[in-house]
């Protein structure tokens, strides 16, 4: 064992987390932006044409990590804001907000490309299926999370309330992934799964690349985001002064 | 792209067209180039009014009271 411990700890302050924060940033902003041009680059040029679907299977590249988005950033969120509920830290109240934009801009995209693709594959934009349906409660889930903290004007107030909608939503987010095993659904089933994959290498390879775009991506947006967030809910705090001058 | 992986010149009005399905895929992409991007014009502009309510500056919006009544005038 060795005797240097990390004091974890000290990055639960916002003043210690504010200029670690910043300076994390670029070391995702920049592969978040490479991952993507190569991911597409594999989407459209390296990955063969489907036989079923045509061209228009090439929508999945960004739908796919996007749905996974949605959901691995409401979980992430509900612990943080559960977190900041539980043990009064407000660094990770501070985080859960941070991940509800991104988290919800990537059920929008999710909910918006799947439409594109149900048109030609399915022959309709939206079905009540249950996949879709309780995909459209996730996008409702988090807009319920933002509208109600911002409607609570004392923060950490609005922290707790928030805490508790995201907790109780998190129920929804395994009804999504076991929903095409649960019920006929129209969605197709998983087509990536532990043990098997049923697509050519290069497609699973250009959605891999895809998710881990998104991800570095989302922690990039969400950092900055952070020291925003910081910033605005801290601004009498004599370190703050420090750091941002 | 159909004669295979050795041509170099490659056919863009094909690329393009998707296989008939250019509007879904190229909407798909767009949407979401959009939106992702939209969020970081928002981080930006986020960014901006922070600054300038941290370091308030009263003269510029005096000059640009005497700009617009210049206007009037």
């Amino acid at each position: 064992m060795s005797n240097r411990r990390i004091n974890w700890y000290k990055y639960a302050a916002p003043g210690n987390f504010y200029p670690l924060a910043g300076k994390m940033i670029p070391f995702f902003a920049v592969p978040a932006a490479i991952l993507f041009i190569i991911g597409m680059y594999v989407g459209f040029f390296v990955a063969p044409t489907d036989f079923q679907q045509g061209e228009s299977y090439r929508i999945l590249f960004i739908h796919v990590p996007a749905a996974w988005m949605g959901m691995f950033l409401y979980v992430l969120m509900a612990i943080y804001a559960g977190i900041g509920w539980a043990f009064n830290a407000r660094l990770a109240s501070m985080m859960a907000q941070a991940i509800s934009t991104t988290g919800a801009i990537f059920t929008f995209i999710s909910l918006v490309t799947g439409s594109l693709w149900g048109r030609p594959a399915w022959g309709v934009w939206w079905v009540w299926d249950a996949r879709l349906t309780s995909t459209l409660i996730l996008m409702f889930l988090y807009i319920g999370f933002i509208s109600l903290q911002s409607s609570i004007d004392d923060v950490r107030r609005a922290d707790r309330a928030g805490a508790v909608l995201a907790l109780v939503g998190v129920i929804n987010v395994p009804i999504i992934y076991f929903s095409v095993q649960w019920w006929n659904s129209l969605h197709q089933g998983a087509t990536i799964t532990a043990k098997s994959f049923k697509m050519a290498p290069s497609m699973l390879a250009a959605m891999l690349i895809m998710l881990a775009a998104c991800w570095i991506y989302s922690i990039a947006v969400v950092l900055v985001r952070v020291r925003y967030i910081i910033r605005e809910r801290e601004q009498e705090a004599p370190w703050l002064t420090e750091a941002v001058a | 792209m159909a004669d295979g992986g050795g041509c170099i010149t490659m056919d863009w009005s094909k690329f393009f067209s998707m296989g008939g399905y250019a509007l879904y895929v190229w909407g798909s992409y767009g949407i979401s180039f959009v939106l992702l991007a939209g969020e970081v014009l928002m981080l930006l502009k986020r960014k901006r009014n922070l600054a300038r309510r941290e370091n308030p500056q009263p003269a510029t919006t005096e000059t640009r009271l005497n700009t617009s009544l210049q206007g009037i005038q």
